[in-house]
């Protein structure tokens, strides 16, 4: 019997309500997506009593995650709550799988209600709007070439790091107008985020202390600019702002955290997982090469397919029904994207990898509602312009080991995916 | 057939009749109209199908109301205005024929 049969019939077996989700190693081994159908299928709105991360409702159906994410009345982001992720920041130590975590006392606008959410987002949105993006296509065009061109061609070198990683730093720092010498420091401050010990970091002790570095060195890039001439970066924008400007310090380094985090650990996520599904998709990859102007319609499909946040919490103020089952006051309700983005009930052929699809825009990877990612478009931007410069450049970019997969199941994405280039 | 008129952020004009009852949005899109995504299938909850009402309009198609979810999500759009609309919220009527919405430039 095949393995991945093996596991179906396995998971199958498991009494529905000892299904617990939100254990990340299912989305490190990459069983979770027969969970997901499972779940989709006989119990959509899922309570788990006991999970990796506390109690918590699955909300699993393209539709019922729209309604859930678009009642923020309702369902409250705020971390005062809980924030937005079962074990990630802003949650509550006593309730998360993060204990013993120190409370650096952050708070970023994706962690708040309006009004206040409503503020401090209308502040951030013009860096990443499309007007602005217009004139960062070519810079990131100019870095992503040169990214490419360093590459050795028939030699195994590692997708994740060289390409990935390499390309949303540059960006990122771009944005934050960031010392550009030291911009892997981004890349490790945005992995701490999500790090516990030993995963990403050794010890509570250690992560405290590089959250510290990294609010002390921006503490120095806001002193520099907080009276200085108003440039276009972000931060400048965030000291320039009367909405941000006094804003208390855990709160300024909070939402550079949030904007990093935003900036880093999804694009590169999306970058990695297109090279996967394309190599897994041979059909596919045909396609593309043969026909490069379906590059805009596959990276929406890539987005669809990766899914780089697989969830958001939310918690309920109120009883509200979803999908036919009543979620009480208090209580914590993820909403699985990566699960939304394979109901078929809304998404023709979900299961498949189809870079033409008809509605590729139609996902739900970037959220919905008040707190839809402020950063889609340039999401897309440096997606559209990585793939037109690598199919300039390679016929293929071939996946010649096993890829590593995040330990998250908020992050899904890659550590490590090792790859051959092959020359035009 | 009601007539709506979309116009993109540089000029081009498109005319279009759009049977009573549908959305603006859905219009734009069944009609390949540049600049109206509307990602989340015209449901008022991603602000991808933003247009600017003709003023002279705005009384017929009715205006955001603050605090409802469509001007919440304005509120966040690039280069929002007192004419600005969700064009998903905007339901065809014939009282609507001659309609005129402008594409807004960063959404091509």
């Amino acid at each position: 019997m095949p393995v991945k049969t093996m596991v179906k019939d396995e998971i199958n077996q498991i009494p529905l309500d000892e299904i617990d989700v939100s254990n990340p190693h299912l989305f490190q081994n990459d069983t979770i997506g027969e969970y997901f159908k499972r779940l989709r299928k006989e119990d959509p709105v899922h309570y788990c009593a006991n999970g990796h991360s506390g109690a918590y409702w699955s909300v699993t159906k393209f539709n019922d995650i729209m309604r859930v994410d678009t009642d923020h009345n309702a369902f409250s982001s705020d971390s005062a709550r809980g924030g937005i992720a079962l074990d990630g920041p802003g949650a509550r130590s006593e309730s998360s799988s993060r204990p013993g975590a120190p409370d650096m006392g952050l708070t970023m606008f994706i962690a708040m209600d309006p009004p206040k959410h409503d503020e401090q987002r209308k502040v951030v949105s013009p860096i990443v709007a499309p007007h602005n993006l217009e004139t960062l296509e070519p810079i990131i065009r100019e870095r992503a070439a040169a990214i490419l061109d360093s590459l050795p061609i028939g030699e195994e070198i590692d997708w994740v790091d060289r390409v990935s990683i390499e390309l949303t730093t540059m960006t990122l720092a771009t944005l934050f107008d960031f010392p550009w010498e030291e911009r892997r420091k981004l890349t490790r401050w945005s992995d701490m985020v999500t790090a516990t010990p030993g995963n990403g970091v050794d010890s509570w002790e250690q992560w405290q202390e590089e959250m510290t570095e990294c609010g002390m060195y921006f503490k120095g890039l806001w002193d520099q600019r907080v009276g200085g001439e108003q440039k276009h970066d972000l931060i400048s924008m965030l000291a320039g702002s009367p909405a941000t400007s006094n804003m208390p310090f855990p709160e300024f380094l909070g939402n550079l955290i949030l904007l990093i985090v935003g900036g880093n650990d999804t694009t590169r996520s999306s970058i990695s997982g297109g090279v996967l599904a394309l190599n897994e998709n041979p059909a596919e990859y045909v396609k593309l090469m043969n026909d490069p102007s379906l590059i805009p319609g596959m990276v929406s499909e890539i987005i669809r397919w990766q899914t780089p946040i697989a969830s958001m919490m939310r918690t309920a103020v109120c009883d509200a029904d979803v999908g036919g089952k009543t979620i009480r006051e208090g209580e914590k309700v993820v909403m699985w994207y990566l699960s939304g983005n394979r109901d078929s009930e809304v998404i023709e052929r979900a299961d498949e990898f189809l870079i033409d699809r008809k509605n590729p825009r139609q996902h739900l990877s970037f959220g919905f509602g008040i707190h839809r990612c402020v950063g889609n478009r340039i999401a897309e931007l440096q997606l559209r312009i990585i793939w037109e410069e690598i199919v300039k450049r390679f016929s293929k970019v071939e996946v010649v080991g096993k890829p590593v997969r995040s330990l998250s199941h908020i992050i899904h994405g890659f550590t490590k995916m090792p790859v051959k280039l092959h020359a035009r | 057939m009601p007539k709506v008129t979309y116009i993109e952020h540089n000029g081009t004009e498109h005319v279009v009749a759009v049977d009573s009852g549908t959305t603006c949005r859905d219009a734009a899109i069944d009609n390949d109209i540049p600049g109206i995504d509307g990602d989340c299938g015209g449901v008022c909850a991603c602000a991808t199908c933003h247009v600017y009402v003709d003023p002279a309009w705005l009384d017929k198609t009715g205006r955001t109301v603050a605090g409802e979810m469509e001007a919440e999500l304005l509120q966040f759009a690039e280069d929002f205005r007192e004419n600005s609309r969700l064009a998903c919220q905007i339901k065809v009527t014939e009282d609507l024929d001659g309609l005129v919405l402008r594409i807004p430039a960063g959404q091509h």
